[in-house]
């Protein structure tokens, strides 16, 4: 009974330090939130003033005031495709087969390191990787495809660690019941892993080309315009055979890099032009990330076990 | 039914007219632990019974774990077997083993043999993807997809091409009923098959792995999770069902294998101990750890 002083005493302490922990958490979920508030707000009171129609539509221009960004979000647009369609196929199938299909051994062990060590590479290694091979070995060139396809790369370990992640998520109890009917390998993935995991994959997968989208240091080193004023050959033409895939070849610039162009100017006018494309890249990535939760929401609600 | 006796034995790889002492000297050499039903069993009994598992001298191994040891079993054909034992006594192993669903588990190795039909489900020249729906098998814990009940039921012939809607029809109706679920979910097909009450569920996948006409009817535990009405009526089913296929249960309730099954094994710490006709293990077991266990001495 002597000690219920000493119990009272240390169960005070740990109160105490309860509360100052509740109080640092706060604060610190605070500073991110308010980062991006002020953030966004300074890009907004900068840049929305010059967000209009005619912003989307032009060129870049030598006049702050004409000048547009329809050659960098046409860029944008264009990368971010060949990106998808390379990253997606590439690192779903490789997530799928490392899940389901590898067996599990040093080799594999080994694959999975590498993974993850990848994921963090510095960006500006993929690009100087990407000038090696893409621009030089490959000769494919200063364009599109190289751009895309860096990106790619550079997105790939983060596709193949969600699509694992939510595969894993999967109860074996699913594939169990699936192959004691009779079904496959690829009859169990596509009917039950694939379908059950969507969610998770279109989550990650959106969130990884929402990082890909901003990435300007491994284009830059490929060799992305800073001033272009010229749109790409468009992929679909009016003859035969109506579909065209010159585009790919196609010189380019994207949204980070044209703001990089006018932030190093001096003049103040092509600072706000700037703000305004930093406004419209951070609501694509916004509106990117909304979508992957809309997703994640909607296939969730429609699977329980 | 007429003819089963001779059919039977014809499967044999030593053919069909042989000697019947013969032939019931095949098991009783290959299989010393397992307990025959009576020792003077007529030509009559022998004939109307066939084993379309034999389980010869299998030993398994999950890593280093040594979890069945040299097992012997022959399950008969149309009947109720049960596997009966403590937890980790190797029967849900050894279950697994005979549609190899432990293929499945990394790190596992199985040696002796595990013949359906005669024919070894372990040779290189097995084709599991047939074993399986040779060899159906019903979970633990129910594990209905999360689609609709019909997609449930069809899943088994959709994976083998099959899409003919009238056909699909008919055998998810002939399914339902065989797992007395019918009239329960006939008017919500469409329903999703999760939003069914626990006992559904077992029922449905019950329903599922018959659609496709299994031979064998594998149930790791069916009832475990359920209340004892749902209990009750997958216990009405096996009765109903043993009458055209071959079911093996795992149990843990040892009330439902006397109910449920004809001939009962008791396995204990990865050995059989006792098979042999149910009610004689029930009432006077040939071994003192199968008196033990079904008294509740131990397990």
């Amino acid at each position: 009974m002597a000690k219920t002083d000493e119990i009272e005493k240390s169960l005070s302490a740990n109160r105490r330090f309860d509360a100052i922990f509740a109080v640092v958490g706060l604060v610190s979920t605070f500073v991110g939130m308010i980062t991006l508030a002020a953030l966004l707000y300074d890009l907004a009171s900068d840049g929305l003033a010059r967000i209009s129609p005619q912003f989307f539509t032009s060129f870049p221009s030598r006049f702050a005031a004409q000048a547009g960004i329809l050659s960098a979000w046409v860029g944008t647009t264009l990368v971010m495709i060949v990106t998808a369609l390379t990253a997606i196929p590439m690192g779903v199938g490789a997530g799928v087969y490392l899940e389901e299909y590898a067996s599990k051994n040093w080799f594999t062990g080994l694959i999975e390191i590498n993974i993850a060590n990848l994921a963090g590479v510095p960006s500006i290694v993929y690009g100087l990787m990407a000038l090696g091979l893409f621009v030089y070995q490959l000769k494919l060139g200063q364009s599109i495809l190289s751009a895309g396809l860096t990106l790619a790369l550079l997105i790939l370990p983060i596709v193949i660690v969600a699509t694992r992640e939510a595969i894993r998520a999967v109860p074996s109890s699913m594939r169990e019941a699936a192959y004691a009917l009779g079904a496959t390998k690829w009859q169990t993935t596509r009917d039950h892993v694939l379908p059950y995991s969507m969610g998770g994959i279109l989550t990650g997968v959106i969130i990884a080309l929402s990082r890909a989208i901003g990435e300007t240091a491994p284009l830059i080193t490929i060799g992305a315009l800073t001033f272009i004023a010229f749109l790409p050959d468009p992929p679909i033409k009016a003859e035969f055979p109506f579909i065209s895939f010159d585009w790919l070849m196609s010189p380019f610039s994207v949204m980070p890099i044209q703001m990089f162009n006018w932030v190093s100017r001096p003049q103040q006018e092509f600072h706000l032009n700037a703000a305004a494309t930093g406004l419209i890249l951070m609501v694509m990535t916004l509106l990117m990330n909304g979508l992957a939760i809309y997703f994640r929401y909607r296939f969730r609600k429609r699977i329980k076990w | 039914m007429v003819a089963i006796g001779t059919n039977g034995w014809n499967t044999e790889p030593l053919g069909g007219m042989m000697d019947l002492q013969q032939k019931i000297a095949v098991p009783e050499t290959s299989s010393p632990l397992s307990v025959k039903p009576s020792g003077q069993a007529t030509a009559a009994q022998v004939q109307e019974e066939r084993s379309i598992i034999e389980v010869e001298n299998v030993d398994f191994y999950y890593g280093s774990t040594h979890a069945l040891k040299s097992i012997n079993v022959e399950i008969p054909e149309k009947k109720a077997t049960a596997f009966i034992g403590p937890s980790g006594c190797g029967k849900t192993t050894l279950l697994r083993c005979l549609n190899r669903m432990n293929d499945l588990i990394l790190n596992t190795r199985l040696t002796g043999s595990v013949r359906l039909d005669s024919n070894d489900i372990y040779a290189p020249s097995t084709d599991v993807i047939s074993l399986r729906r040779r060899v159906g098998m019903i979970f633990q814990k129910w594990n209905p997809f999360p689609k609709s009940i019909y997609e449930n039921v069809v899943y088994g012939l959709r994976i083998v091409g099959i899409s003919n809607r009238s056909l699909l029809d008919e055998v998810a109706e002939k399914s339902l009923r065989r797992a007395a679920l019918w009239d329960e979910v006939k008017d919500n097909l469409n329903k999703s098959a999760t939003d069914l009450s626990g006992g559904q569920q077992q029922r449905l996948c019950i329903a599922r792995a018959l659609a496709v006409e299994p031979e064998v009817l594998l149930m790791d535990e069916p009832c475990s999770a359920l209340d004892p009405i749902s209990t009750a009526k997958i216990e009405e089913l096996i009765h109903e069902l043993k009458d055209t296929f071959t079911i093996v249960i795992v149990t843990h309730n040892m009330q439902q294998a006397a109910r449920c099954a004809d001939r009962t094994a008791f396995f204990y710490l990865g050995e059989l101990i006792e098979f042999g006709e149910t009610a004689k293990l029930f009432t006077a077991p040939d071994k003192r750890q199968t008196e033990d266990y079904i008294t509740g001495r131990f397990g």
